[in-house]
């Protein structure tokens, strides 16, 4: 059974119906980049995902023992967290709240726990550091620790390289392939850089406004749809996200 | 102007200070740690509206001849679940409505108030009067606070995570609701009683102040909190202190050694940061460096 199936999925704001009878699924072990233009319902979707948000239509389901705390989340960054007075380590073991129900204070688990994720992020030298002095890139990985400490099964991202110079850009996706590879976490993440998310991901999700395409990569790039997106993106310049998928592995 | 010594008979001591002091001791406390929360969840707001909704009921009350706090309490916890909803639901408009509904109810208040010209006897509640709080008001703060100790300390680290982040504490299966709830409610009776004591006018910035003080000197939640409730108790002390010497309004007073406690961690904060910005320019050069190697 699929971690995840959407089948005729339908969401709306009040009047406005941002996803309109969506169907696709989310396999154990899959790289699936989600596409499309701004205000296409990306976040939309995954706030859905995550539980934030109702479905209007159609249904979620969650499988493979998948439970709804269990899925990792890297939000697109607010402004409200950059400001924030939080030491790094505070901010990692938040992640740990969803494993201990009623228990008030973290364990002696949660800390290892939030020590591993934070080695695996390299992160370990800033635990005493504050949250909000820290580079973009740096507050991603910290943000991206919290995540993991919440799941070892699924992360959710969204847009998590705005605002990132390439060379740290290049990092995150290099961190992720691995957590994707190594230890098996699948991993499902919007991203408005289509020429990265045909780079890095297994499967491509594109919503539009009236179409929307769900299969491999290489099905994408033959795809009317697919073509005609990543060429409105390559004669924009595009993003540089660092190499090839061989390159960068 | 009085001598200290002069006023400080055993009498005023037991009678008049003491209760004072208790009482305002622990609304500072109180105050001071929902106020960080308030301040860091961007709805300070709230406590401005929710002061003027609590004085508003209190008009009412007096016109209508009831107990003014058992009535105004429960409103006033009302009224801050409404705005809570206010603020999460209509996303862009959130701080208008909540302007909208509690200067309506101010309005009102007031209209009931002079209708029975009871005017006079409700203004002073405009400024506070700690040193009259009645005994009742007195036990009722001590149990707010310790109300408010407990849910800190035993819900520390949730209360953490709906502050920093509420959809990744959702999504990771966190009764957000709840633990704004109940912010919320502690919120509305600290802020009765902090309008027992400071007034409604300024009741707002006895929550604000300490937490954005503390902000500016300390990086760490946890030290965040702990410096918000010295900072705010000290400052009540000395605005205290200063009312009795040089007979001023206590929550004025206490209130401008806030703000004095404010600039002197803005001047100070100004100092430290250009020197931290240097140092870490340097640092990060270094680590820029390395990483290409
Ligand atoms: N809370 C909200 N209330 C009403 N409309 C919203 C809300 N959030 C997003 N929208 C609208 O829904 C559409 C999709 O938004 P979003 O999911 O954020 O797009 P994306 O992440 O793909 O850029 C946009 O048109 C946006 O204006
Ligand atoms: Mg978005």
């Amino acid at each position: 059974m699929a971690l995840l199936t959407c089948e005729h999925l339908t969401l709306r704001y009040d009047t406005l119906t941002v996803i309109n009878d969506l169907s696709f699924s989310v396999e154990s072990g899959d790289y699936l980049c989600i596409v499309g233009e701004n205000g296409s319902g990306k976040s939309t979707l995954m706030k859905c995902l995550l539980g934030l948000k109702a479905a209007d239509g159609g249904k979620l389901t969650l499988g493979d023992g998948l439970k709804r705390r269990e899925i990792g989340y890297l939000p697109q960054q607010t402004q409200i967290q950059r400001n924030f007075p939080a030491s790094v380590q505070e901010v990692v073991l938040s992640g740990c709240l969803n494993s201990h129900g009623m228990h008030p204070f973290y364990t002696k688990a949660d800390k290892q726990r939030a020590a591993e994720q934070m080695d695996c992020m390299q992160i370990t030298h800033l635990a005493n550091r504050c949250y909000r002095e820290l580079s973009g890139g740096q507050q991603q990985r910290v943000l991206l620790a919290r995540a993991l400490c919440a799941t070892k099964k699924l992360l959710i991202l969204d847009e998590p390289t705005t605002g990132l110079d390439p060379v740290v850009t290049t990092d995150l996706y290099r961190i992720l392939s691995h957590l994707h590879e190594d230890h098996g976490i699948t991993i499902l993440m919007v991203t408005h850089d289509v020429e990265c998310a045909v780079r890095h991901a297994g499967k491509i999700l594109h919503i539009g406004k009236n179409v929307s395409f769900f299969g491999t990569c290489a099905a994408y790039q033959e795809s009317e749809l697919g073509k005609r997106f990543l060429d409105a993106s390559a004669s924009e310049g595009g993003h540089c996200c660092g190499g090839t998928k061989e390159e960068v592995s | 102007m009085n001598a200290l010594s002069e006023i400080l008979t055993p009498e005023y001591w037991s009678v008049i200070l003491l209760p004072a002091l208790i009482a305002g001791i622990a609304v500072s406390f109180c105050s001071s740690l929902l106020g960080v929360s308030l301040v860091l969840k961007r709805c300070s707001m709230i406590g401005d509206g929710l002061s003027h909704v609590g004085y508003g009921t209190l008009c009412i009350a007096v016109a209508m001849g009831w107990a003014p706090m058992q009535v105004t309490i429960p409103i006033v916890i009302v009224a801050a679940y409404i705005l809570l909803r206010l603020s999460e639901t209509s996303r862009v408009q959130g701080d208008t409505a909540i302007a909208l509904f509690s200067t309506s109810a101010l309005a009102i208040g007031i209209l009931a108030s002079s209708k029975a010209n009871l005017t006079t006897d409700v203004s002073h509640y405009m400024f506070g009067s700690i040193l009259a709080m009645s005994r009742g008001d007195v036990i009722l703060s001590v149990v707010l606070s310790i109300c408010v100790i407990l849910v800190y300390l035993l819900f520390y680290d949730k209360i953490f995570a709906v502050t920093f982040d509420e959809n990744f504490a959702r999504a990771t299966g966190l009764n957000v609701r709840f633990y704004n709830l109940l912010i919320a409610v502690l919120t509305a009776v600290t802020v009765v009683l902090g309008m027992m004591m400071m007034g409604a006018l300024l009741i707002s910035s006895l929550m604000i102040f300490p937490a954005v003080t503390a902000m500016k000197l300390c990086k760490r939640f946890r030290s965040v909190m702990i410096a918000s409730v010295v900072i705010s108790v000290v400052c009540f002390l000395c605005g205290l202190l200063l009312s009795l010497c040089w007979d001023t309004a206590v929550g004025a007073s206490v209130i401008a050694m806030n703000l004095l406690a404010f600039t002197t961690a803005s001047v100070n904060g100004a100092l430290r940061n250009a020197r931290v910005k240097r140092l870490q320019e340097q640092e990060q050069e270094e680590t820029w460096q390395t990483e290409n190697c």
